[in-house]
């Protein structure tokens, strides 16, 4: 057992230097977010940004993990370092709960970035209830890359990786809530779409977190559906894993 | 240790889909040999191989590597078995060194770094980024994550396609050093000289079957026995026999040539080598097709 965390360790120390060293990770997981949050941030007046910023933290975690586990994955499916992995007497555990890891990681730092930047950069309160802030992001992050790992068994090859990603995040980030709150849209239509789609249930755990009157008690409905999004991505994750890429 | 094959395989058959790729064949690899699968493209050589690494399922037959079931995928199997795969790429952003030490925190007991940097040649390109490499240094990281593990059996699938001549010959030195310290080594090539070069014994396989099985030297007089005897006869025209005794047809050409107070003309005799059995077995069905 011990093996296996250390093994694990090892993978996600080795993720992190391939993270920083690759300037389109580094860039799209890392950079291009905070950029988002400061831009975005400085555009909004003071009165809707406790809607906004949480919202942009919605977005920045879906982009840190679903969109770059997706890619990543198909990525190394396409080159064969999974199948080369697969070869080695490395527990399959120890190399997803690496890449998990370093996922999980770029996730929580920009939860972190929004919440800091928020109170910091544009006078928004610290968060009123940081079990729920916790709870959100912990949630969140495990189901957008079991998500993100499941949808990259639909991508084909990596060339077709941006295009695909992009299809489902561009109207999720549109569509989801991050620059409205789907609750106080006089559209009905937006309103029913902002509720099936997991980054609308996270921002609102993420607004409901600063507000006075949110908590965890209030979003429990959201912490249960973006958890049932996870479980479900996590079943086609686990079932259509597969470590090579399949001949077209 | 029991003198008990390295690999064992028996009647394995694989499907895809309605096409068989392997039909039927049967070998066995000692331990401590060299095995060289040879064979033209699609003949089945990476779907042989990756079914004894435990990549993909077979269809029919038996197979037994280093006493495992390599369907099974035990870890303890994985320890013993290093793996040089015909295309897989590696962490882009790491250099060589970095690569092939990570590799070696996976294996309970494994050689040292440097000494396998230089064992497959790497020491010139251990800094660089992985993505940096050459077509021919990449094929060397290949091979260096595959012998990091320090494994009693090696699977190396075409490991010079991209080398140039010298790249070449020192792979070939290294499979070499691979035998000498008691490895078994399971190749798969094209190239005949490879094949003849590094194999102890060699099987020529061609659509998913077995042609031929031996050493190069049996394969070479063995599956073809004949001599072949060339030279330039009186006419200016260039002749050739094949026959499976020279001496009467030397005789009689030598002979001639002294009652005329001649010389035989570019006389050769010549065994065919690995290349022409090769060709030969490789070319029958072509032609039972093709006409
Ligand atoms: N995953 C697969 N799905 C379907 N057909 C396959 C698959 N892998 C191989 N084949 C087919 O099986 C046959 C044997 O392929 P294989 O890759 O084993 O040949 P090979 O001897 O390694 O050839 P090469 O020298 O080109 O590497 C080919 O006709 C190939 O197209
Ligand atoms: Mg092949």
């Amino acid at each position: 057992m011990s093996d296996v965390i250390a093994l694990g360790w090892r993978q996600f120390r080795l993720e992190r230097k391939q993270f920083w060293r690759n300037p389109t990770a580094a860039f799209f997981g890392f950079m291009l977010p905070v950029v988002f949050l400061l831009i975005i941030g400085s555009l909004t007046p003071a009165s809707d940004r406790d809607i906004i910023i949480p919202g942009i933290a919605g977005m920045n975690v879906m982009a840190s993990t679903f969109n770059a586990i997706a890619m990543n994955m198909t990525f190394r499916r396409e080159q064969g370092l999974l199948k080369r992995t697969r070869g080695t007497p490395m527990p399959t555990g120890s190399y997803l709960g690496g890449v998990f890891g370093n996922v999980a990681f770029n996730g929580t730092v920009q939860v972190a970035l929004t919440v800091v930047g928020g109170v910091v950069l544009f006078g928004l309160p610290w968060p009123y209830h940081w079990d729920e802030l916790v709870i959100f992001t912990v949630v969140g992050i495990f189901s957008f890359t079991a998500l993100g790992i499941a949808f990259s068994h639909v991508i084909p090859n990596f060339d077709a990786a941006p295009a695909y990603t992009n299809f489902v995040f561009l109207p999720s980030i549109l569509l989801g809530g991050v620059f409205f709150d789907p609750a106080t849209t006089s559209s009905a239509v937006l309103d029913d779409i902002a509720r099936v789609l997991p980054i609308s249930h996270f921002i609102a755990g993420m607004r409901g977190a600063i507000q006075p009157d949110g908590g965890l008690s209030h979003h429990v409905g959201d912490v249960t559906v973006l958890a049932l999004w996870g479980l479900v991505g996590l079943w086609f994750a686990i079932r259509g894993f597969s470590w090579e890429q399949r001949r077209a | 240790m029991p003198a008990a094959a390295a690999i064992e395989v028996q009647g394995l058959r694989k499907t895809y889909d309605d096409r068989e790729a392997v039909r039927g064949i049967d070998f066995s690899v000692r331990r401590g040999e060299v095995f060289g699968l040879l064979g033209p493209n699609g003949a089945g050589k990476t779907t042989t191989v990756e079914i004894l690494e435990g990549y993909r399922t077979r269809s029919a037959g038996s197979v037994s590597v280093l006493g495992h079931d390599p369907e099974e995928r035990p870890p303890a199997l994985r320890e013993r078995v290093g793996i040089v795969l015909q295309s897989c790429g590696t962490y882009p952003h790491l250099s060589a060194r970095e690569t092939v030490a990570h590799w070696a925190s996976l294996y309970a007991s494994p050689r040292d770094v440097e000494e396998v940097i230089a064992l497959a040649g790497l020491e010139e390109a251990a800094d660089r980024r992985a993505r940096t490499l050459s077509g021919g240094q990449q094929r060397r990281l290949d091979l260096a994550l595959a012998l990091i593990g320090d494994p009693e059996l090696v699977f190396l699938d075409e490991p010079t396609t991209g080398f140039d001549p010298a790249a070449r010959r020192a792979a070939w030195d290294t499979v070499r050093s691979l035998r000498d310290l008691g490895k078994t080594v399971l190749l798969t090539t094209h190239y005949l000289d490879e094949a003849q070069a590094l194999a102890d014994r060699v099987a020529i396989i061609k659509d998913g079957r077995i042609l031929a099985i031996g050493t190069p030297g049996e394969l070479g007089v063995g599956a073809a026995q004949r001599v072949r005897v060339s030279w330039r006869g009186e006419d200016g025209e260039l002749h050739e026999r094949e026959v499976d005794d020279p001496t009467r047809l030397l005789h009689e050409l030598t002979a001639e040539a002294l009652a005329r107070g001649g010389s035989v003309r570019e006389l050769t005799v010549v065994r065919p080598s690995l290349e022409d059995v090769y060709l030969e077995l490789t070319a029958e069905e072509e032609e039972t097709v093709g006409v």
